[in-house]
């Protein structure tokens, strides 16, 4: 009985939200925009696409099909897993640099002290610069003879300043531009979500003893699991899309060191004009982003949204 | 319940590819013959992106449409960045609409063009009128030729590559430009051991680093060597004179010639070029853009310091010591597509060697690819060295165009990254050898 109650309660709660969907919503009619210009920029070159990965083509003149022979290049070119490898090291990294800062930064920024508005839109402004101006910039401050890196490097184990140009450094520097660009995207999304925490739950944390670290660990990030699960998303798949960057700050190199799947892609097709093969990468990069963010959502139960204020 | 969460994720990841292609794709709308009705055409010119430069074409252009009673010319800069360039021109050439008239760097970034019928054959033209083919250098407007034939004419300055070296520290330390390979192993020491690094490189473009292996090349094996590489002969990598440069690169790095950073300098932002006007570097292996570069970055040094020498020999090489690497010249090529072919020739004849355009170019620092202009070069910003190179492509038997240009593009990407690990370290000659050998 007591057990039935709160299933019940929910229940009636889905069904009234049906009720008002079906009163609020036309239909298919409010979709079409949406779906047409899905359909138009992106099901349909999608499709394109996939017929291209059937074919040779230079970019000029007519593609000829080529059967399965891009495919089986794929299966056995060193280059591809190479990339693949370098993607998932750079995706992983990003993630683990990225989810900690911002969840920190984002909690924080999510009190109400002046300070913290005035220092949270600081924090918010490498969000508005473009990708490229942030490259240019990096590049000049990584010079090793007269930017950052001449002082700096020593202390981080590059005694002579060549962070971009070794393979490691190059992959780091990658990954701390990436990070400054877009923490501060996702410190947002844990101030929002920060700030949607009722009160009462630290009002009553505090009654039963708990500091400030507890509150944290047991009351803010059971809270912020369904924002942790979408800021991953995003940061995951969004990396299988860091191009902008590889290409301004290495171009790939040093001797390959960073280049990631989609800057194999674009090289493989906008360099080589191998444009068929450079089909089958880019479907693989699909694949793989569909992937993950499904494997993501089912493995945290983020499909069957659940309210992290039920019981409240 | 609970909608399907795989129609956002594959928008997501779909997006990400179609956005990719979007900003390129975009250009195609801008790139057809806007046409008048009846016979009068506005010719579509695409050209990089250059302040000076346009300002020069632009001065043609006009000079072109006063007295055109058919069509008119209209220049179109696309972009400052060559890569990008190529990318749009080669989107807008699949297309039914190219521009009609091109800017190009000749050999292989036009080659696949002309495979596929997009580019008009100039021969005749040129073949009828020798008054206006004599105007040209000869290996200049010979080095635009694809299968024997000319699709493009010469429109701005030359710029081989050469070796630049500070005056006022080789004049303070009492050291003399090299002549040969070995005086050029003995500065590499001295200026080690003065603790100056003795050349600077901007590793980290990539580019940059072929340029010491294209002048190797030439040196030991003379022009044949890449002339085979490029036409694709079988095991024409494993020419001896490819290995023994790639060795002497290695040996180069050893001796600490570019530091151990040089992978993390760039050129395209003054990395290279301040090291090497700050007096850090005492000699920079660069294009003769080099010049203007300083002049623009770092004036006082341009005028003061900024000296130039050839190459130097190598004992025991097959190469001519005064054949050049670099790039020949930019081309002006014309598409089959275009709508007034003849207007667009037209164009070329009376502007690319016209007396106005040739100083106008020359004062902005080129040197035209133009015969018979000694005495105008004192009219350059720079004119002992406008003079300098005008004499060294002149004397120039051979003139190789810088390969990651001339290659078909597939080799592009593998070269310039199996060099960059042959420089690192990373990589042996014969690994790099065997790696370009894979490249199909």
């Amino acid at each position: 009985m007591t057990a039935a109650l709160p299933v019940a309660r929910r229940r009636g709660v889905r069904a009234a939200e049906k009720g008002t969907d079906r009163a609020a919503r036309p239909g298919v009619l409010w979709v079409l925009p949406a779906t047409l210009f899905f359909m138009l920029f992106a099901g349909l070159p999608l499709v394109l696409v996939a017929v291209l990965s059937f074919t040779s083509w230079n970019g000029l003149g007519t593609p000829a099909f080529n059967g399965f022979d891009n495919w089986t290049r794929m299966a056995s070119d060193p280059s591809v897993l190479q990339s693949l490898r370098i993607s998932a090291v750079l995706t992983v990294l990003s993630w683990a640099v990225q989810t900690p800062l911002a969840l920190l930064l984002g909690v924080w920024a999510a009190g109400r002290q002046r300070n913290r508005a005035v220092l949270s839109s600081l924090f918010f402004l490498p969000l508005l610069m473009s990708t490229a101006a942030i490259a240019i910039t990096w590049l000049t401050l990584l010079d090793p003879n007269f930017g950052l890196a001449a002082k700096f490097g020593p202390s981080i184990g590059f005694p002579d300043g060549n962070i971009i140009g070794s393979s490691r450094g190059a992959l780091g520097c990658i990954i701390v531009v990436v990070s400054w660009q877009f923490v501060p995207f996702h410190t947002l999304l844990y101030q929002a979500a920060a700030r949607q925490i009722p009160k009462s739950l630290y009002d009553a944390a505090t009654v039963d003893g708990a500091g400030r670290v507890r509150q944290f660990r047991h009351v803010t990030l059971p809270q912020l699991r369904n924002t942790i699960v979408t800021s991953s998303v995003l940061m995951l798949v969004g990396s299988l899309t860091y191009f902008e960057t590889v290409l301004i700050l290495t171009g790939g190199g040093p001797g390959g060191a960073t280049n990631i799947l989609p800057q194999h892609m674009y090289m493989t097709a906008f360099r080589d004009y191998q444009m068929g093969y450079a089909s089958v990468i880019a479907l693989a990069l699909v694949a793989l982003g569909t992937t993950l963010s499904m494997l993501i959502v089912r493995f945290s139960g983020f499909a069957k949204m659940r309210s992290t204020l039920e019981g409240i | 319940m609970g909608e399907s969460p795989l129609s956002r994720r594959t928008f997501l990841s779909a997006a990400a590819i179609t956005g990719l292609s979007a900003p390129i794709l975009s250009a195609c709308g801008t790139s057809g013959p806007g046409g008048a009705k009846g016979g009068a055409k506005t010719l579509q010119a695409w050209v990089l992106v250059d302040q000076a430069q346009n300002r020069v074409q632009n001065t043609a252009v006009d000079d072109f449409n006063k007295s055109a009673t058919g069509s008119k010319v209209k220049l179109l800069p696309i972009s400052s960045d060559g890569a990008v360039y190529a990318d749009k021109l080669r989107v807008s050439m699949g297309s039914p609409t190219p521009p009609d008239l091109l800017f190009n760097w000749g050999s292989g970034s036009i080659r696949n063009y002309v495979q596929a019928g997009g580019l008009m054959d100039l021969s005749d033209k040129l073949a009828a009128d020798t008054a206006w083919k004599n105007s040209f250098l000869p290996s200049v407007l010979d080095a635009g030729k694809i299968d024997g034939k000319y699709y493009g004419i010469p429109m701005r300055g030359m710029q081989p590559v050469v070796l630049f070296y500070n005056k006022s520290l080789f004049a303070e330390q009492g050291q003399k430009p090299p002549a040969t390979y070995d005086d050029l192993l003995k500065l590499v020491d001295f200026f080690k051991g003065k603790k100056i690094q003795p050349f600077a490189l901007g590793g980290l473009d990539q580019w940059p680093s072929l340029m010491w292996l294209e002048y190797l090349v030439e040196r030991s094996g003379g022009p044949s060597v890449f002339e085979n590489i490029a036409a694709g002969k079988p095991g024409a990598w494993r020419d001896p004179a490819v290995t023994a440069a790639l060795q002497q690169i290695r040996d180069l790095v050893g001796r600490g010639a570019f530091g151990t950073n040089f992978n993390s300098v760039n050129y395209v932002n003054d990395g290279a070029g301040l090291l090497f006007a700050k007096g850090k570097a005492a000699m920079h292996l660069m294009g003769t853009w080099e010049v203007s570069n300083q002049v623009d970055r770092h004036r006082s040094f341009a005028q003061k310091d900024l000296g130039f020498a050839p190459f130097p020999s190598v004992a025991g090489g097959k190469g001519d010591p005064n054949a050049v690497v670099g790039n020949p010249t930019n081309y002006f090529s014309i598409t089959t597509k275009s709508g007034d072919k003849d207007a667009a020739v037209a164009f070329l004849k009376k502007e690319m060697a016209a007396p106005a355009y040739v100083d106008a170019l020359i004062k902005t620092g080129d040197v035209p690819a133009v015969t018979g202009l000694e005495s105008r070069l004192a009219a350059s910003p720079q004119p002992d060295f406008a003079r300098y190179v005008y004499q060294l492509v002149q004397k120039a038997p051979s003139f190789t165009l810088s390969w990651d240009q001339a290659l078909m593009p597939q080799f592009k990407t593998p070269l310039l990254s199996n060099l960059q690990k042959v420089f690192a370290g990373k990589q042996s000659p014969e690994q790099f050898v065997a790696a370009m050998e894979s490249v199909k």
